[in-house]
């Protein structure tokens, strides 16, 4: 080991003066709060919120914990980007091939979209969407029916429920599809590679995922009913649905928002995966016989996934955490529930600030390793 | 001579017969569509509902399908066929673009031109079914300026034009003066900026305050002229910072510039920014500082030290991780909790550091791609030329770096305009606040729609205009390599 001046130096000057600061942060942050008797801890976390949620996907009132209360904002935000994600990437997908179109209005249109959606700050649209659009829907009691069964109204949409009888066997039978496809792949895969004979996985698979759960219906006892969410009358000018599920505006605002701007982002990085397979590559697999279908399965989508997957992932990450915006429409995310409301009662502000940015960093972390671990299971194999 | 025609498979020989038919088949589904939507008359009435409201594509497609001739010789017919019927999936997905294009034409066009009103000031002539543009003229002031004095609103105009004058220097430098324009543009100009900034629009002592600071920076750049140059970096690191705490504590200037205020310039504080002019004013001041920081960050990334390296890492990859809201929400309610009791930061300073060092990670990451991108051999070319680290960095790798992630840096900027609206978090209300401030005015309820209309085509405008203007600068410099 040879130490030279000139390598530990800027280090150490570097490292003290990041010590320093935090040192400084942290020595105003006790005696802060030693004058304004906060005392330091999460011993919080453990008490009676006493405030309410209005939407949560657990069970959840003010007699809950502050921890319940940090779950139910923690799921709400999963819920959003979850839903959020799917919706942007199908319709992603769908631009970003659009794009690619020779056909001169389908190409122009999305670039119209493209263009349009991504120029526009989501903040902006999550305001245009919530006090704008969705507040000229009809109130309850003059929603029109869509199919009969779903009711948009300025509260929400209500969809019918699901009541299930025997649930669990035709969740086994859907498992057992899953299960059997993944066998009937390896299998179909060292048939191909031991004797050259293709085997149709693709319509097999689809034949089972449909017909094992059918034979649950016929067969194992599996029963479907809805809950049609019927107007009630509460008072006389106030009506509301019961039954059924409902999902409120905000909800409906912040994903149709999130999904529409995130989508511009995916469909540019499709785009740019799909145009970054070579021409050569196309030529290629059509010149040694395979069809198109075969070409675009087994030659192009590989190589532009290797494209696609890790900008995609950015967006994806984006997404989840645009999705605390919710907390400027009053959505119960992380952010409005914990960061809001808890830190209001309590006033635990370092506490709950770090809790909830490190549950985003967590969040993101965790996102971006799943994609690396898929990225690096797809990457070329360089010998 | 007519041979018999096979209606289920168009060719050649009967070129014209297909021609006619199809694009008198198809002109009839658009002219259908067109009268139903602006005239609102329905031609196929008679027919019963779902075949009336189907009639137009079913026509359309068939006349399309009719005129799908290759090599018919004509060349806008080829056009046509080329760019918007090669089959029959294409033919109908265009149908029913054409159609939505010319169904919507008309409400949109009611809604924002025809039925809209304009004049007067008050909600009262607002009853048509379009929007009430009278809302966003009555409230312009509040969405350009903010709580702004309307007084004074002059100053605010008056230093963005300088600005935009003294930014336009460098398109009219002659060839004389180019090599200075880095200069100008990295130190001089945003000096001048942060002047207009805190003498003209905020007024008051803001000002007198800050001139420590420059007075600071220009005497330390003197002295800095007479440093040996291996001392540069630690010189530049430390007397600066050491000489505005002496001037600001220890010399005291107070009676002084007491003297230099200038009469009538009334101190308008911070919170009353707001409007379209603090969305300019946050992110020229956020896209200033983000990018050496950024820039400090991405050389760190990639230092020989590891101690550099890890807290480099440690920075970037914790900015990047949390959405902008909690880094906002941590700048008004966390960040005052870790400064002496006694210190106090205005909020819109606070906002502005939250959100350059938020953007200055994302600016560091692009900018480590274009190092990244960089071959080897400009880095060992330029060691066997004997230059330093520094040296190598700032006249070989960073004008190469730059160059390829122009495109990276203008969408993080994009990014960062876009990002703006949500100092709301602090109380800070630029465009998008003021609009939801003036939706629940009583006196003007119910035009939320013509007022985020109104700033979506505002954002719109800047943003394509800063993506246009990226894609020409990413042209311009591109070099072959």
């Amino acid at each position: 080991m040879n130490f030279k001046l000139k390598d530990i130096v800027p280090q150490l000057i570097t490292v003290t003066a990041v010590v320093l600061v935090f040192g400084f942060f942290t020595y105003n942050a006790q005696i802060n709060m030693e004058n304004r008797g906060i005392d330091f801890g999460y011993g919080f976390l453990s008490q009676e919120s006493s405030f309410d949620v209005q939407f949560s996907l657990i069970e959840y009132d003010g007699s809950h914990s502050y921890f319940r209360a940090y779950l139910v904002g923690l799921l709400n935000t999963i819920l959003v980007s979850v839903i959020g994600i799917i919706i942007a990437t199908i319709l992603g997908v769908i631009v970003g091939v659009a794009r690619l179109s020779p056909n001169y209005l389908i190409n122009k249109f999305a670039a119209f979209y493209v263009e349009f959606f991504r120029n526009i700050p989501l903040l902006l649209q999550i305001f245009f969407w919530y006090f704008a659009a969705l507040r000229a829907l009809p109130l309850p009691q003059d929603a029109e029916a869509i199919f009969g069964v779903f009711f948009l109204t300025i509260k929400g949409l209500y969809v019918p429920a699901f009541i299930w009888q025997n649930f669990s066997v035709f969740f086994y039978s859907i498992v057992a599809a899953i299960i059997a496809i993944i066998v009937i792949r390896i299998y179909a895969k060292r048939v191909q590679e031991n004797q050259g004979k293709q085997i149709p996985v693709f319509l097999i698979s689809i034949g089972l995922i449909f017909i094992l759960p059918l034979l649950s219906f016929l067969i194992g006892g599996v029963g479907i009913s809805f809950e049609v969410p019927v107007l009630k009358q509460l008072a006389t000018t106030s009506f509301i649905y019961e039954g059924g599920v409902s999902l409120p505006p905000e909800l409906i605002a912040l994903t149709l928002s999130l999904s529409l701007y995130t989508a511009t982002f995916i469909a540019e990085c499709v785009r740019a995966g799909i145009q970054g397979v070579g021409k050569g590559q196309k030529e290629a697999a059509a010149s040694i016989g395979l069809t198109p279908n075969q070409v675009l399965k087994l030659v192009i989508m590989p190589q532009a996934l290797r494209i696609i997957i890790p900008p995609t992932t950015n967006q994806y990450l984006n997404l989840t955490k645009n999705s605390s915006l919710a907390a400027a429409i009053a959505y119960p995310d992380l952010v409005l529930v914990f960061a809001g409301t808890a830190l209001m009662q309590t006033g635990k502000a370092i506490e709950i600030v770090s809790i909830t940015m490190f549950t985003y960093l967590t969040l993101s972390i965790s996102i971006s390793l799943l994609m690396n671990w898929y990225n690096k299971k797809i990457a070329i194999q360089e010998k | 001579m007519m041979s018999k025609i096979n209606f289920l498979k168009p060719d050649k020989n009967n070129l014209n017969t297909f021609i006619y038919l199809g694009s008198f088949l198809f002109l009839i589904s658009v002219l259908d569509v067109f009268f139903n939507s602006f005239f609102s008359l329905n031609l196929t009435g008679f027919l019963p509902s779902f075949l009336s409201f189907l009639l137009p594509l079913i026509l359309g497609f068939i006349g399309l399908y009719f005129i799908r001739i290759e090599f018919s010789g004509i060349k806008q017919l080829d056009l046509l066929n080329k760019h918007i019927n090669t089959n029959n999936f294409n033919a109908v997905l265009s149908l029913l673009i054409i159609f939505v294009i010319i169904k919507s034409l008309p409400p949109i066009l009611s809604w924002f031109v025809i039925d809209a009103s304009f004049a007067g000031d008050t909600k009262d002539v607002c009853t048509g079914s379009g929007a009430c543009w009278t809302y966003i003229k009555v409230w312009m002031r509040r969405f350009m300026y903010g709580m702004y004095p309307n007084a004074e609103q002059w100053r605010i105009n008056l230093s963005f034009i300088a600005l935009v004058l003294m930014g336009s220097v460098g398109y009219f430098a002659t060839d004389r003066f180019k090599k200075y324009l880095t200069l100008y543009y990295v130190v001089i100009y945003p000096l001048i900026a942060f002047l207009f900034i805190f003498f003209f629009i905020s007024g008051g002592p803001v000002f007198f305050d800050f001139s420590y600071g420059i007075i600071a920076a220009i005497l330390s750049i003197i002295i800095g002229f007479f440093i040996p140059v291996k001392y540069k970096f630690y010189y530049f690191l430390i007397v600066p910072l050491g000489l505005y705490i002496t001037l600001k504590y220890f010399i005291f200037f107070e009676e002084y510039i007491e003297l230099g205020k200038l009469d009538g310039l009334n101190w308008v504080e911070t919170g009353a920014w707001g409007g379209l002019s603090l969305t300019f004013i946050i992110s020229f001041f956020c896209l200033i500082f983000c990018f050496p920081i950024g820039m400090a960050f991405a050389l760190g990334r990639r230092s020989n030290f590891p101690l550099i390296r890890y807290i480099s890492v440690g920075f970037i990859e914790f900015w990047r991780g949390v959405p902008l809201i909690t880094v906002l929400f941590m700048s008004a309610v966390m960040f005052p909790m870790f400064l002496p009791e006694d210190f106090f930061i205005d909020k819109l300073v606070r906002a502005i550091i939250a959100i350059s060092l938020f953007e200055a990670a994302y600016v560091a990451e692009v900018i480590r791609g274009g190092l990244q991108a960089l071959p080897r051999g400009q880095y060992e070319a330029a060691k066997s030329l004997g230059m330093g680290y520094w040296k190598m960095h700032i006249f070989v790798i960073l004008p190469q770096a730059l160059k390829l992630v122009i495109p990276g840096i203008a969408n993080t900027f994009l990014a960062l305009v876009k990002d703006t609206p949500l100092i709301f978090v602090v109380g800070l209300l630029e465009i998008v606040g003021m609009l939801n401030l003036a939706k629940t005015n009583p006196k003007w309820l119910g035009f939320a729609m013509e007022g985020y209309v109104f700033a979506a085509i505002i954002f719109w405008i800047i943003c394509y205009a800063m993506s246009k203007y990226s894609y020409n600068l990413e042209q311009k410099y591109k070099t072959d390599r």
